[in-house]
């Protein structure tokens, strides 16, 4: 199962002490069933804010959000979804009762969940370490687990917030190889939150490069090279080069390291010594 | 990560080690001659008195009295405390309600209440019990708010984001999140209760308890008998501590990888 995203004329606006802030202005596109899209941009560019409306945390101020044709209002929609921070997982409960959790939920017999659950934990090639709770795997695992979590109970969409940028380079790499793998065999509509635009050429279908101040839309590009992709291939580096282009001058914001964003919530003093900077939250 | 079985070994001879050095000043001071041995008796002689005691299960009779106050005392208090602390975690409405009367009965000694309480349910098993259940049961409210206001929002925005009700989301995710507080306020409300019982059996003259034990030996200069009786409730809180507490936490949140805040 694969549903479309529609977006259509969304914004989204918040009140501080001092002023309102406009952090998304107008955004409008549309992500068709089985698609990988890359949202790409600096800090400030609202990625967040759209990622936490396409999952029904934010409601957007104007426009609306249809997945598979029906409103985003926080509710009823499938989707899963993978954050950026480890502490994602439930530490009480082992991976693959982790990956059991929204099967739990929909009241899927025992045997049945447990079967799924090795299924996906199979697809992130983590079966072995079904038994093992979360504060024992590495994080690019425990991201692993995330991932195999957000599909296990087959949403028609996988909202992915930087889901790898707090793993070092090496694993990175390794995980997005994986992503794509996983993604081949699922074919799920993937939006996929990112600034770093390697990931997103490696990645996506369609790059929506975003602007800041206020959050906006400057480009979608669509990516035609052959899976899998090979970074070192000229065409790849050209889809950079074209990419960058559209960032212009603050395309200096856009390596891999990682700025503070304007959404962030404040960290709460639970879960395992934080490691990643915090989701977006509510502002 | 559990101890592997060498360092617990060095960690309980350490430990054992500090109690000698204890026993030791003890003794010296016992037998200095600055009092009168009758009451600073030396060890041997509490060792008697506490042999005594055994006889006819005598002792374990006190502190089984005494200890069925505690459980009784502590499961009320659970009862009042948890769903109270939970309704105060998760909704405003009950918090702004509750939390100004928390703040000002929790810092109210229980032993304070004892006369007021005597008065109202007369001395005996009861006004004990009610001593012990007001000193239960704060720590563990405080905690159990604590632990149910702080969880982690990510994992609920997870649970909600599979699809959990808001049921569901309490049950799996605010409950378990939540046990770390909820295991360190039961661990004070024990403490607190265990203070609370001894001086409730002091003061409200049950027929039967440690308290008691302590009490009687003092109306005959028994300080043998009164300090092996003090062995008998420091041995207790000890067994406490490691078989419940610590178990349960081994068992739950270290299992877990989330002890680094009950190590605060």
């Amino acid at each position: 199962m694969a549903e479309r995203i529609e977006v259509e004329g969304v914004s989204y606006e918040y009140q501080t002490d001092q002023r309102r802030v406009l952090a998304v202005r107008d955004a409008s596109f549309t992500v068709e069933p089985s698609e990988f899209l890359c949202v790409l941009g600096p800090s400030g560019c609202g990625k967040t804010t759209i990622m936490n409306m396409l999952a029904g945390f934010l409601e957007p101020t104007a426009g609306e959000i249809r997945i598979g044709g029906r409103k985003q209002d926080g509710r009823l929609i499938d989707r899963g979804v993978v954050f950026q921070d480890f502490a994602q997982l439930f530490p009480w409960r082992t991976a693959r009762r982790n990956v059991e959790f929204g099967l739990e939920v929909r009241g899927v017999p025992r045997a049945e969940r447990r079967d799924a659950a090795m299924r996906f934990l199979k697809l992130v090639r983590l079966e072995s370490f079904a038994e093992s709770f979360p504060h024992q795997l590495s994080g690019g695992m425990q991201q692993r687990v995330a991932i195999a979590r957000a599909l296990a109970y087959n949403p028609g969409v996988l909202l992915m917030d930087e889901p790898f940028a707090a793993l070092d380079a090496m694993t990175r790499e390794e995980m997005q190889r994986q992503l794509a793998d996983v993604w081949q065999q699922t074919r799920k509509t993937v939006v996929y939150i990112t600034h770093n635009v390697t990931e997103a050429v490696y990645l996506a279908d369609k790059v929506l490069v975003m602007a800041a101040h206020p959050g906006s839309v400057r480009a979608e590009i669509r990516l035609e090279l052959p899976r899998p992709r090979d970074p070192l291939s000229d065409a790849f580096v050209e889809a950079q080069r074209e990419i960058l282009s559209h960032l212009g001058p603050h395309s200096s914001e856009l390596e891999p390291e990682r700025t503070p964003s304007p959404f962030a919530t404040t960290r709460r003093p639970t879960g395992p010594a934080p490691q990643t900077k915090p989701e977006g939250g509510i502002p | 990560m559990s101890a592997s079985p060498n360092r617990r070994r060095q960690v309980t001879v350490r430990g054992t080690l500090g109690i000698v050095a204890f026993l030791a000043v003890y003794e010296a001071f016992a037998r200095s001659g600055m009092f009168s041995t009758a009451i600073t008796p030396p060890l041997e002689i509490i060792g008697v008195a506490f042999v005594s005691s055994l006889a006819g299960g005598y002792i374990f009779l006190q502190a089984g009295a005494t200890l069925l106050r505690v459980a009784i005392g502590m499961a009320l208090a659970l009862t009042i405390a948890v769903p109270l602390g939970m309704l105060m975690g998760r909704s405003r409405l009950a918090e702004r309600a509750l939390a100004p009367l928390v703040s000002i009965l929790m810092p109210i000694p229980s032993l304070a209440w004892v006369p007021l309480i005597v008065l109202w349910f007369g001395i005996g098993n009861t006004a004990t019990i009610l001593v012990v259940v007001y000193a239960a049961t704060f720590p563990l409210l405080f905690n159990v708010w604590t632990g149910v206001r702080t969880v982690n929002q990510m994992w609920i925005r997870a649970a909600v984001v599979m699809g959990a009700s808001r049921a569901c989301v309490f049950r799996q995710v605010v409950l378990p999140a939540a046990l770390p507080f909820v295991i360190t306020g039961m661990r004070l409300a024990f403490g607190r209760a265990w203070i609370a019982v001894i001086g409730g059996e002091l003061l409200a003259s049950p027929q039967t308890g440690l308290g008691k034990v302590i009490f009687d030996a003092n109306e005959y200069l028994n300080a043998d008998v009164m300090l092996s009786a003090l062995v008998v409730i420091g041995a207790i809180g000890l067994f406490f501590e490691r078989m419940v507490f610590h178990r349960l936490e081994r068992s739950t949140v270290e299992r877990w990888g989330m002890t680094a805040q009950t190590r605060r």
